[in-house]
């Protein structure tokens, strides 16, 4: 067991000495956090994890492509309803490839004011992605070019991935199926 | 009479459009957005154009007309619809529009437990299932924290590098059916049969095989694998070279393909696209690579990358990339370790079958990780490989029960999607089959 960590712990080295990222990792995080006052750093042992108050969305954007992070790889949402007071969380994955590292910047987005600044002016790759959120989950993103449902048909009522959305609510056209 | 015009049905060319002309038709708007400012322009036309076709400035605005392309169009691959806008012969701008295949994977996922999701993840992308699974299954086993036996690892490897071999052997056969080099797409679909055999008889199905759980494989190699990988590998290495004779000089093929639908690397990266397409800009970005998973990165492999950033390059990127699977294949084949295909750890595998017949308590374990399923401890992760198409990330919260909180893949057909408007952009619209065929996007993928 001890002989494969240290394998692991090798190849890593290997791994970053062959990207030659001279900048030593905290650097590269600092440089992302610095610049906006809300960013905090909560969690560095398996991912970095960077929370931030949902209006510096766009701030730690800016920050992060000027860091080196040259790629948004994904923006997603959770639904804690009923689990934390804050019920939504916007995820935003930032990857930079010369650093060969990752970012993970979380959002709380409370049920009444569920506006966020978009992310498309700084990384336009996130359009899709922050068209999915809205569709599922009724999170606005302001300043999106077009922010319409992309996988629900445009006329759907309700947010599907919301927990309050039920399994269920949206009647089944199978006759048989309700006389059991 | 020239008076009447505004109140007429009837449009004439070359006067000023009527309000009813964009507002709609029975094909749906004739507008693509909301918002058609010259900045919205720019953005869908690329951040910047690099193309080999020069528009004639002379096109009329009469013929400029919006089309729609699918979602039954052959060459979509699936339900994808394009709202092209054309002049003459010339793509403008192109909008695609998904959600013909949505399934609400993701919202059944949550009340799948941690075991049962596997079977749901596994439909996304069809064309690599084995990656689903697997990367599925990292983050499961990162959440939980357990050590999987090497064997397990080397057996996750064989079966997504083959799977990668498969998959790109779609992407090349439907490639060149799309532009009509139609050998290609029968010699494509000749050699991926021999692969699903093999996963046939290792998983029991053809695809959506549910064979790499949280905790290792569902079943070890059959018996006499070594035999079935050896004249895979060896057969397809062999047909590589009937690909080769057919395609690479080929100078139909190369003057469809040469110069058209271009992405550059400042493009790919902002618009998050990833894989193939990123490696034909002269990227050199693997996830086995820089970030590897599941002991990958003790087999000896070469990314392959283009340089020409166009169709031709990601078909030669595709190319390479199944010699190099089939180099990691081997080595796995050489070098399996011998034991175990599933971690001991009781928590999360269930007991072997042999225990079932001697020992109650092993009966009921067994019934208790089918039934209620193994709890996971509270937390969020997000894990990425490397799948035929990009990076395919899952990210899943859990809250200290046996069903995820949320589960989200980031589907790398899905982000890739919006590479089409940048390739498209002021480009000839029989281009347009080669670009949308060259991104290789499966429609479960991108709907989920």
């Amino acid at each position: 067991m001890g002989d494969d960590v240290a394998e692991v712990e090798s190849a890593e080295e290997a791994r970053h000495a062959g990207l030659e990222s001279d900048l030593p990792e905290d650097t590269v995080l600092r440089a992302v956090v610095e610049p906006v006052e809300s960013a905090e750093v909560i969690g560095t042992e398996s991912d970095v994890v960077v929370r931030v108050d949902k209006a510096d969305l766009a701030a730690i954007a800016v920050s992060a492509r000027d860091a080196g992070f040259e790629m948004c790889v994904d923006v997603t949402a959770v639904d804690y309803k009923g689990k934390r007071r804050t019920r939504f969380e916007v995820v935003v994955n930032f990857m930079s490839h010369q650093h060969n590292q990752r970012i993970r910047v979380l959002a709380s987005v409370p049920e009444d004011d569920t506006t966020v600044p978009s992310l498309v002016p700084t990384y336009p790759g996130t359009n899709f992605f922050e068209r999915e959120v809205y569709d599922m989950f009724g999170i606005s993103f302001e300043g999106h070019p077009d922010l319409t449902r992309i996988l629900m048909p445009d006329d759907w009522v309700g947010y599907p991935l919301r927990k309050d959305f039920s399994v269920g609510a949206v009647p089944v056209q199978f006759k048989e199926a309700n006389q059991v | 009479m020239a008076d009447e015009k505004t109140t007429s049905d009837l449009w004439v060319a070359g006067t000023e459009e009527p309000d009813w002309i964009v507002a709609g038709t029975d094909e749906g708007a004739q507008v693509m957005d909301r918002d058609e400012t010259e900045g919205r322009l720019t953005e869908q036309r690329g951040t910047r154009v690099v193309d080999d076709f020069v528009i004639d400035d002379s096109v009329a605005d009469d013929e400029r007309m919006i089309v729609n392309m699918g979602p039954q169009h052959p060459s979509t691959h699936g339900v994808l619809r394009l709202s092209l806008e054309l002049e003459g012969e010339t793509v403008r701008r192109v909008k695609p529009i998904i959600g013909y295949l949505h399934t609400g994977m993701e919202k059944m996922a949550e009340s799948l437990t941690f075991l049962q999701g596997g079977t749901n993840v596994t439909r996304m992308d069809y064309l690599a299932p084995l990656h689903n699974e697997l990367c599925f299954s990292l983050a499961v086993e990162k959440l939980v924290n357990i050590e999987l036996p090497p064997r397990a690892h080397a057996i996750r490897v064989l079966m997504t590098e083959l799977n990668r071999v498969s998959s790109h052997l779609v992407a090349t056969a439907t490639n060149g059916m799309d532009i009509g080099a139609l050998s290609i797409m029968m010699y494509g679909f000749r050699e991926r049969e021999l692969i699903l055999q093999f996963f046939e008889k290792t998983t029991g199905l053809r695809m959506n095989h549910n064979y790499i759980r949280p905790g290792g494989v569902a079943a070890d190699l059959p018996e006499g694998w070594e035999d079935d990988v050896a004249e895979i590998v060896a057969r397809i290495r062999s047909a590589m070279d009937d690909y080769e004779d057919l395609l690479k000089e080929n100078s139909i093929w190369k003057g469809r393909t040469q110069g058209v639908g271009i992405i550059t690397k400042a493009e790919c990266l902002a618009y998050g696209i990833t894989g193939p397409t990123l490696r034909a800009t002269g990227s050199d970005w693997d996830l086995r690579k820089s970030q590897p998973y599941s002991g990958i990165e003790q087999y000896d492999f070469d990314v392959i990358s283009g340089t020409n950033c166009d169709v031709y390059d990601r078909y030669r990127v595709r190319i390479g990339e199944m010699l190099e699977s089939l180099r990691i294949v081997e080595q796995v084949a050489n070098s399996m370790p011998g034991g175990d295909y599933m971690t001991d750890d009781r928590k999360v595998a269930p007991p072997p079958r042999r225990r079932i017949n001697e020992s109650m308590e092993a009966l009921i374990h067994h019934f208790k990780i089918y039934t209620e399923g193994f709890r996971v401890p509270e937390g969020e992760v997000y894990v990425a490989v490397e799948s035929p198409r990009g990076e395919l990330g899952c990210y899943i919260v859990s809250d200290g029960g046996s069903t995820p909180l949320r589960m989200h893949t980031r589907a790398p057909s899905f982000a890739n999607l919006q590479a089409l408007p940048v390739m498209m952009a002021d480009s000839l619209i029989a281009d347009a089959v080669a670009s949308i065929a060259s991104l290789d996007p499966v429609m479960g993928d991108v709907d989920r």
